[in-house]
């Protein structure tokens, strides 16, 4: 229960509700009510303010990519066709629902309630002003980085319960991918923990007199790349590789459970931004004259338009470039920055408190912008020779079997 | 160096994304959506003006509702669809019938009408162009000897049923009268195109002179 005077958004709700029901007519002992009907309330609200950003968001998206690429986009329904959301609503909600013959029926059915679940319950932690709304966690990175691992057994069980194989092959794909990237994405948020002293999403923002960004601009392009890798998007959709896979693993999905997948798609860019706007760009601790909750507005749609600005603009990669560029390109370049911050740290903090002051973060961030660009430059070119990128097909003795002997 | 190449495609994209004099690929076809703005613009007055003229078609603009006709407009020799007939040019001879590759045009006369004494001219009773086979080769308009028949210039005809693709003499008969001036450059030279909407009259698609009786009575009486 929270005490006077402290808490986010949840505890203030809980005072209210607490005011409300037990001044007069609801004895002590049923104090737990209005901690529950906080915690609905705010769930409710969040969950379903989501749910509408992101449904505005696909318009935005689809309109936006459109601009990108000398289209126009949908245009048809409401000014500038921002009614498409809910025509696309309405046309998915009216089909049928259909599930393959020979498919794994429950696992089929859970599986975009997987995929969907882990997106809401990272918005929960997220500090949208000093505290987070619903749970202020002390370990809330660690808490995201498992959430949103889910993803990949989610995406896996739809693909498998499709009894398809083109979705198998997306699902394979996904899984491959997925957990590659997880790893230089948990080492990039290493070094932000390292520096902010704490595991807490809150702490994390607080802790950053300096933008993480300026501080460790190797970890911010690391976790960026990862990041966008985990979306599974243009340029690293392998998964759904529309022109190879149909539409990878929810190529048999159709009406909501389809439309459910759709949204978590979309939803990813919001989440994935709000975590980078929380770890890199300050949250919403604000700087200066600027208040906090602002800032934060503006960066989380910065990241966003950078991320469709990604999308609309690289083509998608071979799965073994992928590869190659997350374990032979980002690894190394977590590494890297993990083990730079972890020396700067060291040398730099105060010795007693063992925290660090303003002077040594922008003492860090001249370090290590050298450091990135120097890294990145080396590892631009070890990998970008073209003997080490293309290896010589070999070919299947089987290819030509039936070809004239020499 | 190695990834050159990607921030190059970035600055290309953002090109497209901010500037305003970009380049659309697409056109929106039959119609296209139009603002207030546009409408207003269209009608020739202002805004407000125009939104106490016609405050329904506004209301709807503002919504993003309004629609104007915009088809893509075709090159004025396209070969499409509904064929432009003239029935005063055509004798009832079935030149076309008999030229027609496919055999996919009917026609079916008996001797009467007005200009039955001179002889020339069989009234038709049926005149079927199936369209749905048609290939647009344009050896009916060729074969004709009177400029009676010409490929026209419409599009997006489609249906739902293919038995509606046969064009019977009625719907010739009612049908635009765009020839495309495919057949008749000429009709070029006369500042004529078929995206302009105007019909082309049978006097204007031929190159023989259509006497009218009168003439011809007068022409009978000299010889």
């Amino acid at each position: 229960m929270c005490d006077e005077g402290v808490g986010g958004a949840f505890c203030r709700l809980e005072r209210f509700f607490d005011g409300l029901l037990f001044d007069g007519f609801l004895p002590e002992s049923l104090d737990w009510l209005a901690y529950a009907l906080a915690g609905f309330v705010l769930a409710a609200t969040i969950v379903n303010l989501l749910l509408m950003v992101t449904a505005g968001y696909t318009w935005f998206e689809r309109r936006a990519l459109g601009r990108f690429q000398a289209r126009l986009g949908p245009n048809r329904w409401g000014p500038f066709g921002m009614f498409q959301p809910i025509a696309d609503g309405i046309k998915l909600a009216s089909k049928e629902d259909l599930v393959p013959d020979g498919a794994d029926r429950p696992v089929f059915n859970v599986a975009p309630i997987a995929l969907m679940a882990p997106a809401i319950l990272v918005v929960a932690l997220i500090p949208f002003e000093e505290e987070s709304f619903l749970g202020s966690l002390n370990i809330g990175i660690l808490f995201i980085i498992g959430v949103t691992s889910v993803n990949t057994i989610a995406i896996f069980m739809g693909g498998w319960a499709s009894r398809n194989k083109y979705a198998m092959f997306g699902a394979m794909r996904a899984v491959a991918m997925l957990i590659s990237y997880e790893v230089p994405m948990a080492l990039a948020i290493t070094g932000v923990l390292l520096v902010a002293g704490s595991m807490s999403l809150s702490g994390m923002a607080a802790s950053q007199a300096v933008p993480f960004l300026l501080v460790q601009p190797l970890g911010f392009l690391v976790f960026l790349a990862a990041a966008s890798a985990e979306m599974s998007r243009t340029p690293f959709d392998q998964i759904e590789a529309e022109s190879e896979l149909g539409s990878g693993y929810h190529t048999e999905y159709s009406g909501m459970k389809f439309a459910v997948f759709q949204l978590a798609e979309f939803m990813a860019p919001i989440i994935t931004a709000l975590i980078v706007a929380t770890l890199y760009l300050g949250g919403a601790r604000g700087y200066g004259p600027i208040p906090g909750q602002l800032w934060f507005v503006v960066m989380v749609a910065i990241v966003i338009f950078v991320l469709l600005w990604f999308r609309a603009t690289w083509p998608r990669l071979r799965i073994d470039q992928i590869m190659s560029f997350a374990w032979k390109g980002l690894f190394l370049l977590a590494i890297v920055n993990l083990f730079l911050v972890a020396a700067e740290v060291f040398v730099l903090q105060d010795s007693e408190t063992g925290e660090l002051s303003t002077e040594s973060l922008w003492i860090m961030a001249a370090i290590n912008w050298v450091v990135t660009v120097a890294s990145v430059v080396i590892v631009a070119n070890v990998l970008g020779q073209r003997h080490i990128q293309r290896l010589e097909p070999v070919a299947s003795p089987l290819a030509n079997m039936h070809a004239e002997a020499d | 160096m190695y990834g050159f190449g990607l921030l190059k495609g970035l600055a290309v994209t953002m090109k497209n994304m901010a500037l305003p004099g970009r380049m659309f690929t697409t056109h929106q076809y039959p119609s296209r959506s139009i603002g207030i703005l546009g409408l207003a613009k269209m009608s020739g007055t202002n805004v407000v003006s125009f939104a106490f003229a016609e405050p329904k078609q506004a209301a709807k603009a503002l919504v993003g509702l309004a629609t104007v006709e915009d088809r893509f407009e075709q090159h004025p020799r396209f070969r499409g669809q509904e064929f432009a007939w003239y029935e005063e040019r055509c004798t009832g001879c079935a030149s076309c019938a008999k030229y027609c590759p496919l055999g996919i045009i009917r026609i079916v006369t008996h001797p009467g009408g007005a200009e039955m004494q001179e002889g020339e001219k069989y009234a038709i009773d049926v005149f079927d162009i199936d369209i749905g086979r048609c290939m647009f080769c344009g050896l009916c308009v060729e074969a004709c000897p009177y400029d009676a028949i010409h490929m026209g210039s419409g599009f997006e005809e489609g249906t739902y049923d293919r038995a509606e693709l046969v064009l019977d003499i009625d719907h010739l008969r009612d049908a635009p009268k765009r020839p495309s001036t495919w057949f008749r450059p000429q009709l070029e030279g006369k500042s004529y195109r078929p995206a302009d909407g105007k019909d082309a009259t049978w006097r204007d698609v031929g190159r023989h002179e259509h006497p009218t009786q009168e003439e011809q009575g007068k022409r009978w009486a000299e010889r």
